[in-house]
């Protein structure tokens, strides 16, 4: 709209901008400082240099594994929830009856899997004498110690992320939705099989979602808090620590500001690393059709 | 059949008969395929929730008994004394507590991200591509790294243990994800009603509000129903700004109950479970459409 003032656009922003400020920036420059310092909110935070970083590094044990656990819960949780899907999606992506039906039913479980209920339900499904491991004895199996055994308590809150793979399904469906159909009557004029129509055009076309889908899902798995703190407080033998946990403790139970300060630019930094990975190697796998991104 | 003199146009016939059956064939065999996996699936998503709700009406020693919902004696007892809680409170003054953090929280969110989003759509203005770029940061900022310093803010401003950490950061448009959201969804939207008011002499704020505004309400709808969801959701906020047991949402107020009942009372914690999720279900159902389409337009057009 020409003939405005030129800072119009601001006035409309300066909510936005003084948030930012306040509760974006400032905090984010002030964890990164107090990263460095001693602080237990009792006197004023004393600058230790790179202390912090060296005992998380050498001294620390319960840094170390709840680190090592958190990257295993990450690197399963979002692959195979990402695969899950995709390959629900593409059953879906179908001309059948009821798809709406089905699209509800798998995406009720995202909305409400946030909530601490869903975790308390989790408890109960995956009791000893719960009913999971009554389906499991019924077609046969042994029951499964879910919550008792470090390997499989990870995995069970792995299950309760699977669970909620609807959101990410939902918006690979709108993906393969908004595909030209003509490309795949040229593919199959063409005689090409199915699974070569899905990798060779299906695939391409969808990886701005995939790499999209990643990305959220990577930023969220890293902050899982809500399961592991209601299902397991972080046993048995913190084989479900994760590193929000710790921080948690350290932050606000121990109120050791400082430490728990450091403990996040760790994973803060992981995060980054992981994502500037993604976005550099997005250039030789994600497809813009036709879009000169500016 | 021997005594027919196959014509070679027959003998076609058959085969393309032959191709076609076979394609029905497997066509069936796939269509099998995809609605058994999807039962299947459907099952798994839902039958934990059924269950959740059967059980909450069961008695303690029912609930492990067996892997049905039906409950064999139903009783309400589990309601019954989860209402009550073991504080001095009700349930339901925990439920007024989440919704006297949700509504303001909502309204805030509302008002400031259509602004934001409008003077991100509509305006060129020094710096736009740097501030445009910082919310897309945001989006990807996680949370864990500026909670610390947030709550030490909190703490020196004397708000600790009220709403307010909860509701201000959302009426400065600290949300990102809603502000991309409106921004997608009005960048789609064409400029000439705007142009034309603005030629009848409207100016910028009649026009946002008379104009953008009805145009924006379904995107609004979604970034309201989202809104609710999460802060109806929300565990980690409340727990690290909410101490005092009178200020508890649900979700502490859930927590508390695992904490403080016996054992053996499962169908207590159970109802309230249910009923933790219930408004969040209802709005759910009644409104569904809005998610998906709010959760396809953020994602797909990012």
């Amino acid at each position: 709209m020409s003939g405005d003032n030129r800072f119009l656009g601001l006035i409309y922003l300066s909510p936005y901008i003084i948030g930012l400020l306040v509760f974006t920036a400032l905090p984010f420059a002030a964890s990164f400082y107090l990263s460095f310092t001693d602080y237990n909110l009792m006197s004023a935070p004393v600058f230790t240099g790179i202390q912090n970083y060296i005992k998380l590094f050498t001294a620390d044990r319960t840094f170390r594994k709840s680190l090592w656990v958190t990257l295993v819960y990450v690197f399963t949780t979002v692959p195979l929830k990402l695969a899950f899907a995709l390959f629900i999606a593409v059953i879906l992506n179908y001309k059948l009856k009821f798809i709406n039906f089905f699209r509800t039913a798998f995406y009720v479980p995202s909305i409400l899997g946030g909530s601490i209920a869903i975790a308390v339900m989790w408890r109960y499904l995956f009791a000893d004498v719960g009913i999971v491991n009554m389906a499991l004895a019924g077609i046969g199996l042994e029951p499964v110690n879910w919550f008792g055994d470090p390997t499989n308590a990870l995995f069970t809150i792995t299950l309760l992320r699977l669970w909620q793979f609807g959101s990410a399904m939902v918006i690979f469906l709108a993906a393969l939705q908004s595909i030209d159909k003509s490309l795949y009557e040229a593919a199959s004029i063409d005689g090409a099989g199915k699974f070569s129509t899905f990798w060779h055009i299906t695939m391409p076309l969808i990886t701005p979602v995939i790499f999209f889908n990643l990305i959220m899902q990577m930023v969220q798995a890293f902050q899982e808090f809500n399961g592991p703190y209601i299902i397991t407080q972080g046993g048995p033998l913190k084989s479900t620590y994760l590193l929000p946990l710790y921080i948690y403790e350290q932050a606000f139970k121990r109120f050791d500001m400082g430490y728990a300060s450091a403990i996040a630019w760790v994973l803060f930094a992981i995060i980054m690393v992981l994502t500037v990975i993604a976005f550099w190697s997005s250039r030789h796998w994600v497809y813009y059709a036709g879009d000169k991104r500016s | 059949m021997a005594d027919h003199v196959l014509s070679p146009n027959l003998a076609v016939d058959q085969e393309a008969d032959r191709i076609l059956k076979a394609q029905r064939r497997r066509h069936l065999v796939s269509m099998v395929l995809r609605y058994g996996i999807l039962a299947a699936v459907g099952l798994l998503m839902l039958y934990p929730l059924i269950w959740l709700v059967g059980a909450s009406f069961k008695t303690n020693s029912e609930i492990f008994a067996g892997a049905g919902f039906i409950p064999h004696e139903p009783t309400t007892s589990g309601y019954v004394n989860g209402w009550k809680t073991s504080t001095p409170y009700t349930f339901g003054h925990f439920f007024w507590n989440t919704f006297l953090i949700v509504i303001p929280k909502i309204i805030g969110t509302a008002i400031s991200c259509t602004a934001v989003a409008y003077g991100f759509a509509r305006f060129d203005f020094p710096g736009k591509k740097v501030l445009f770029a910082s919310l897309i940061a945001t989006l990807l900022l996680p949370n864990v790294v500026t909670r610390i310093p947030q709550y030490l803010l909190f703490r020196d401003l004397g708000w600790l243990d009220s709403f307010l950490p909860l509701w201000v950061p959302s009426a400065f448009a600290g949300d990102a994800f809603f502000v991309f959201m409106l921004v997608q969804f009005l960048r789609a939207i064409p400029r000439d009603m705007e142009e034309a008011a603005r030629v009848d002499g409207a100016n910028t704020w009649q026009v946002l509000l008379f104009i953008v505004v009805p145009l924006l309400t379904p995107a609004l709808i979604s970034v309201c129903l989202f809104q609710f969801m999460w802060t109806m959701n929300d565990f980690l906020g409340p727990l690290i700004y909410i101490s005092s047991v009178d200020k508890f949402p649900v979700s502490l107020a859930l927590k508390l109950s695992i904490d403080t009942t016996e054992a053996f009372e499962w169908n207590r914690i159970l109802a309230m479970s249910v009923l933790t999720i219930l408004p969040a279900l209802i709005v759910f159902f009644v409104a569904q459409k809005y998610f998906i389409e709010g959760i396809s337009a953020g994602g797909v057009k990012g």
